[in-house]
């Protein structure tokens, strides 16, 4: 029907911009705008960079639109499950293992603190699927997600109290930031996205009959246990992989879907890879913004998201009243 | 209990029991629902009505008989199922804001492998809700700019998309004006026409008299099930509801008002 037209549109919008971004990315250093760069900083710091911040910021377009669909929330996120707070106590167990020297020394050691991060987050979800006793009650899951949020948060807290050492890592992290990209992240998440999408893709459907209740859903005859089990091991799969190489970036994964929403009516077989596209270039245009905002310093990424995410919210709030069930 | 015309009933359920928890929500319950029979089901809150569709539709567990179209419905897998019963849960609230054809589209998901997309048949199937529910002029409008009324034909217009000939509608009258209201009974007795089978839970009492037959529920069981013209499902009726209505004839059909007596009790 007619919103497949409105859809091409956004889908060309977004890829359009995305090329602009990743253009204007390579032109953009630690310096405002710079006359042609080695290859080497080309080709192994900033291509890299901005592919990952690409790449981070879809995987937590997508998992935000799965979210939102599968708990039936427009405001749903991503970090939902307790992915966040598994990755980083994943990390910061990694430090206090390995010393907090690891980080920055070396390909294989960058690999191994996103390996703990990745195997963090999905120890987390695996840990709130098991407390709340799969995936079928959503509320239960919800639930569970916190808890296991503020638990393993505590316990990241506990160890930066006991091992002071790991702060400084471990902030940076906390932060968000593209600069340790490197090209496996960028090869890991680019498999996790296609993947991620795929899978998805497939339980569009469900997600939208989901939208009119899980009853309805399950009048419709759709395998909605199943569905939901692969699509919350999507969810956590894309979020971790995301988490692990770009720590923690608030709000894209919220926003990317809500304004994919807001821009136009479609069902989620749209939703879902616009929502992802929509991510990638929110996250690269912050990463930009970010490299430029304080030259030649760089302010972390997730600094800048919180920023506008809070900001873009906070503008919903006012708008749309009736979004927190008031009047 | 005249009704065993048709050989094979649409839905039938006997001796059924619905455990909610602790609680037996549905208490050895006996019906049958015939194509081409409209059926409101009357009853106070709390007597299990919601319960009861929701059991018939499948999507509660029940102990007991209940098939569907003369197949036992543990043998009939979900996707089967859901061709063959639609339903319509009460005060449906929708997370999206689709477009109301794409609203309608979902009722036609268990004809749809999952990655399959709209069919021609589908799109017929769709077209005709929406022209049967007068809801075609919108189809193209999001779900979230309708009006009550509009909104609650859309969500008519899903289940009926499925083209199943089990109808089970959870208050479909609630939120529409009396205009709309007569509007849906024509709706209901033109499907039945073609051969659908409908039970509605109504709230309305009047409008419930329009149907053929009215099943009463109190507490779990029912306790009259008759034609809705018969002087004795009104005497039921008006028990049911410990006599506080008044059951009138007027002109080709009821009016309901309160009782008239004051010396009750």
């Amino acid at each position: 029907m007619s919103s497949g037209r409105a859809a091409w549109g956004l889908l060309l919008l977004l890829g359009v911009l995305s090329l602009l971004l990743l253009g204007l990315g390579l032109r953009v250093g630690s310096g405002w705008w710079q006359q042609p760069v080695p290859d080497f900083v080309l080709f192994e710091v900033r291509v890299p960079r901005l592919l990952a911040a690409w790449l981070s910021g879809a995987l937590l377009g997508l998992a935000g639109a799965i979210a939102q669909g599968l708990f039936r929330n427009p405001l749903a996120d991503p970090y939902l499950l307790g992915s966040a707070a598994g990755a980083s106590l994943g990390l910061a167990l990694a430090l206090v293992w390995l010393g907090a020297g690891m980080v920055g020394s070396g390909l294989g050691a960058a690999l191994g603190s996103t390996g703990a991060a990745w195997l963090g987050a999905l120890g987390a979800v695996w840990l709130t699927l098991t407390l709340a006793r799969g995936a079928q009650h959503t509320l239960r899951l919800l639930l569970a997600g916190v808890v296991v949020g503020v638990v393993l948060g505590a316990m990241v807290s506990l160890l930066g109290y006991w091992r002071p050492d790991i702060l400084v890592v471990m902030q940076g992290f906390m932060l968000g930031s593209t600069a340790f990209a490197a090209w496996p992240a960028v090869q890991l998440m680019a498999v996790v996205l296609a993947l991620s999408v795929a899978l998805a893709w497939g339980y569009a459907k469900v997600l939208d009959a989901l939208a009119a209740g899980e009853e309805t859903a399950q009048s419709l005859g759709l395998p909605l246990p199943g569905a939901r089990v692969v699509l919350v091991w999507t969810l956590a799969a894309a979020t971790a992989s995301s988490v692990a190489h770009t720590g923690l970036i608030a709000f894209v994964g919220l926003a990317a879907p809500h304004m994919v929403r807001a821009l136009v009516g479609v069902t989620y077989r749209w939703r879902l890879p616009l929502s992802a596209i929509m991510g990638g270039v929110l996250l690269l245009a912050a990463d930009l913004v970010a490299r430029v905002l304080l030259a030649p310093q760089q302010l972390p990424v997730g600094v800048l998201t919180a920023v506008l995410g809070g900001g873009y919210l906070l503008w919903l709030m006012s708008r749309r009243r009736g979004l927190w069930g008031g009047p | 209990m005249g009704w065993a015309m048709s050989p094979t009933p649409a839905l039938q359920a006997k001796g059924l029991h619905v455990r909610l928890g602790e609680r037996e929500v549905v208490r050895n319950l006996t019906l049958a629902l015939h194509p081409g029979q409209v059926t409101a089901l009357v009853g106070p809150n709390g007597a299990g009505k919601s319960t009861l569709l929701k059991a018939l539709a499948g999507l509660v567990p029940s102990q007991g008989e209940l098939s569907w179209q003369g197949e036992p419905a543990h043998k009939v897998g979900r996707r089967v199922r859901a061709q063959r019963v639609a339903w319509l849960g009460q005060g449906q609230t929708l997370t999206e804001d689709f477009l109301v054809w794409d609203l309608v589209a979902l009722g036609r998901l268990p004809h749809q492998g999952l990655w399959q997309g709209t069919r021609a048949a589908d799109a017929q199937a769709i077209e005709h809700a929406l022209q049967v529910t007068e809801t075609w002029t919108l189809r193209q409008a999001k779900v979230s700019e309708l009006s009550a009324g509009q909104r609650q034909r859309a969500l008519l217009a899903r289940a009926l998309a499925t083209g199943a000939p089990v109808l089970l509608l959870d208050e479909p009258l609630t939120n529409l004006d009396p205009a709309a209201q007569t509007q849906w009974l024509r709706w209901s007795r033109r499907l039945a026409c073609n051969g659908v089978a409908v039970l509605a839970v109504l709230h309305e009492v009047a409008a419930a008299l329009h149907a053929d037959r009215v099943l009463l529920m109190r507490q779990g069981e029912l306790v009259a099930d008759e034609a809705a013209d018969r002087p004795t499902l009104h005497q039921a009726l008006e028990a049911l509801f410990d006599n506080q209505i008044d059951v009138v004839p007027n002109g080709q059909g009821w009016a309901v008002g309160p009782k008239p007596a004051p010396n009750n009790g």
